[in-house]
């Protein structure tokens, strides 16, 4: 399987009469865009609004962050099962309009989602600051149910990041990858030498603004399966969630994977990546026994040395990482994890809900409790008062002046546990 | 700004004899004496040491209270920056005095205290939390290598440059953790270590199993009929409005409130507030996380004897386990005073 992808570098984002790329600036027809938001008549009203990199600007509550994508050549669309029709993606060329992104915000139902500064040191943790980011924020039309206004938003985050996308098809990339693997068996019989490495992708799947979807399905529905890391490329994988915002997998984070990327470079040299496993973190236990179970299966059908298991969320899926790794285990199936911590704001908790004596190689992505200072911003995208309801944030978090005091965990990506931040969690 | 030490040692590193002068009691010196000069020369013009207190190791395990008081006077008088005890290396008597002289000192005085153990030492596992214990070898031979790492990090402290992880400024971790950004990230750091474990190769988790406790569960209600029985949930169900502001995750705090009166919870008089779970349901009825309607309805009926007046509730993501367990500990005592004979406990 091949895939090419054809970057289009993005480095400054400006209203335009047409929706275009021209030397790194991403020109946005503001109505147009507009019209592909409010293409649902559950929105009464859009906004589209832009955050650039080092400015001083505040954007909150924040959902899903999208980075604009579309299918050149090859079978099916970025985003089966929400643009396009229903084909397994993962071939061809894809248009990635790099350093750009869409951010959905509005007022959902006040939870979970988080927030993203453009500057100061909140900056320092998220990899949206870093991003030119279109954010769209909406509201629904009264009366709409959460369970419908959570899907109107995200199947509008997809739609706009294909859109934007799509404007830009005829722009000329500035950088090819090229991501070519074949499947298992082809792949393992060329390296017999190296170790087999697959790699269990855990993914909320536990409701409301706690779901995830493969090829449009609600992964919650579903069992663990095999898809090939090419697929994750392609939008096959996306974020209906926001657990926590700090270990939420966004959609971004699904396109760019760091451990696929990781794999994919070694693959070959150091290992063969079998490939990617997506898997669900069930609320009941049967459901957590039944999918690890799975998990430790495919491992061992598809002749698995070893396993990196990323987790989502904390808390209950603490469970399904020690199921995963204790199994695997168990067979004689090496495994690492990647993990954050809940250790407290004072740091002196232990920083697991649920613990194995079988995770001996555990991968810290930080302690979500930590407590960090973010000053004021001169513009606030969405609504500041919703801190008081997200996770990290309590009534007290945001002060007369408008600065905040939260815990980590309030900010999107800061503890991502595909392990794409360099942040960890150490003893001190 | 000159910034001020105080050395502590042992009779014996004062030059004033071995087990047979063990029994001295608390005295101070101005200026340095023994290890003291070097610590004074290592720290150069970043700091003065002002003072050096002495105490004999048997003197100080024998008279725990009177000698801990002592010194941390003695020391206080000095009006110092910083404490910089022993190296004790494996001496286990002197290492818990300087571990205990350390910790007292900055509890009281509230000042940073550094000291230097090898890892066998008794007074790692005592004091390593309390204060900094610089990693040093078993005995006496490794005092230049020990000096240098104390004063090292003694420096650092005083001028407050920001310190690293515990591994890299040579010292026993104190039982915190803290986020520093690596020089790679965590995906990479996954597979280099899983290569590592599969090749049989040495590697470093970044973070070991913690070991839970185990509770042994009560006895059961031997009789039901005359029971009394409280509802306790980590489901986040309050009344409506959330009057003790509980956090939406990572609660800090759990409230009380007097169901007496009712019989069915509402999506008029509660609510729920977690944020780790899909709350539509639980919003439109608070009972499918907090009984209480089934509850009086096995009440009326008889099947046990009496439902206890509060409701215990908080909200179950990303709470430190040191709060929950906090939680845990009150709510339990309070039950059991009240004459509570078993417990429902509904999570999400």
């Amino acid at each position: 399987m091949r895939l090419e992808l054809h970057k289009v570098s993005v480095r400054n984002v400006l209203w335009g009469d047409e929706t275009k790329v021209e030397r790194g600036t991403l020109f946005v027809n503001r109505e147009e865009m507009l019209s592909v938001a409010m293409k649902d008549n559950r929105f009464a009203r859009a906004e589209l609004e832009f955050a650039r990199p080092g400015e001083s600007v505040r954007i909150i509550p924040v959902k899903d962050v999208i980075e604009p994508r579309c299918k050149l050549s090859g079978p099916g669309e970025v985003f089966p099962g929400f643009v396009g029709g229903m084909q397994t993606v993962g071939e061809g060329t894809t248009l990635v309009l790099d350093g750009a992104a869409v951010v959905t915000c509005g007022p959902i139902v006040a939870f979970q989602e988080g927030l993203i500064d453009m500057s100061g040191p909140a900056a320092d943790y998220s990899p949206f600051s870093q991003t030119n980011n279109v954010v769209l924020v909406v509201e629904p039309v009264e009366g709409l149910d959460q369970h419908s206004y959570e899907a109107a938003l995200r199947e509008a985050g997809f739609r706009l990041g294909w859109y934007l996308a799509d404007k830009c098809r005829d722009s000329k990339a500035d950088e090819v990858k090229v991501y070519e693997m074949g499947g298992p068996v082809e792949e393992s019989a060329k390296y017999p030498h190296l170790p087999k490495i697959a790699y269990f992708c855990m993914s909320i799947t536990q409701g409301l603004l706690h779901d995830t979807f493969l090829y449009g399905a609600d992964m919650k529905h579903l069992v663990p399966t095999l898809i090939h890391p090419n697929e994750k490329m392609d939008g096959a994988m996306v974020s209906g969630n926001c657990v926590s915002s700090c270990d939420k997998n966004t959609t971004w984070h699904h396109l760019n994977d760091p451990i696929v990327e990781e794999l994919y470079s070694r693959h070959g040299k150091e290992l063969v990546f079998l490939g990617v496993i997506p898997t669900l973190e069930d609320t009941r236990l049967a459901g957590k026994e039944r999918t690890s179970w799975f998990n430790a299966n495919l491992a061992r059908m598809l002749g698995a040395d070893g396993v990196v298991v990323s987790e989502e969320g904390y808390g209950n899926p603490d469970t399904d990482l020690c199921m995963n790794a204790a199994k695997c285990e168990k067979l004689g199936i090496r495994t690492v994890i990647i993990s954050d911590e809940a250790a407290g704001t004072d740091g002196k908790s232990q920083g697991l809900a649920d613990a194995a004596p079988e995770i001996t190689a555990f991968v810290s992505a930080g302690n979500v409790n930590e407590m960090v200072e973010l000053p004021v911003m001169d513009r606030i995208l969405g609504y500041d008062s919703s801190i008081s309801n997200l996770s990290g944030g309590a009534e007290e978090s945001l002060r007369k002046d408008g600065s905040m005091f939260v815990e980590l965990q309030a900010i999107i990506g800061s503890t991502n546990e595909l392990g794409f931040s360099r942040i960890g969690a150490r003893w001190i | 700004m000159t910034r001020r030490v105080v050395c502590y040692i042992n009779q014996f590193f004062a030059g004033m004899g071995g087990e047979e002068q063990a029994h001295v009691p608390p005295s101070a010196r101005p200026g340095t004496v023994g290890p003291a000069m070097q610590v004074q020369s290592l720290l150069g013009e970043e700091a003065v040491v002002v003072g050096t207190v002495i105490c004999g190791d048997s003197y100080f395990g024998e008279h725990l209270e009177e000698a801990r008081a002592e010194c941390v006077r003695l020391i206080g008088e000095f009006k110092p920056d910083l404490l910089v005890a022993g190296p004790a290396f494996n001496a286990g008597r002197y290492g818990v005095a300087c571990g205990d002289i350390c910790s007292a000192v900055t509890e009281k005085l509230g000042i940073p205290s550094i000291t230097g153990m090898y890892r066998e030492n008794p007074g790692v596992e005592l004091y390593s939390p309390k204060t900094f214990i610089v990693k040093t070898s078993d005995s006496a031979r490794g005092m230049k290598d020990a000096l240098g790492a104390i004063s090292a990090l003694a420096v650092k402290i005083l001028k407050g440059t920001p310190l690293g992880a515990a591994e890299d400024e040579g010292y026993f971790p104190r039982g915190i953790r803290k986020n520093f950004f690596h020089e790679t990230n965590g995906a990479k750091r996954a597979v280099d270590m899983l290569l590592r474990k599969l090749a049989g190769k040495p590697f470093s988790t970044e973070y070991e199993m913690p070991v839970f406790k185990r509770i042994p569960p009560a006895e059961p209600v031997k009789d039901l009929k005359n029971a009394t029985i409280a509802l306790v949930s980590s489901g986040g169900i309050v009344p409506r409005g959330n009057p003790d502001h509980i956090r939406v995750s990572s609660a800090e705090s759990y409230g009380v409130y007097d169901i007496s009166s009712l019989d069915d919870l509402t999506p008029e008089n509660f609510e729920s507030i977690h944020g780790g779970y899909d709350r539509v349901w639980a919003n439109e009825d608070p009972d499918t996380v907090l009984p209480l309607d089934i509850m009086r309805e096995m009440e009326r009926e008889g099947v046990f004897g009496k439902l206890y007046d509060n409701v215990f509730t908080t909200t179950g993501t990303g709470t430190a386990v040191a709060h929950a367990e906090r939680f845990g500990q009150e709510i339990g005592e309070r039950l059991k005073k009240d004459g509570v004979d078993a417990v429902i406990l509904t999570s999400t």
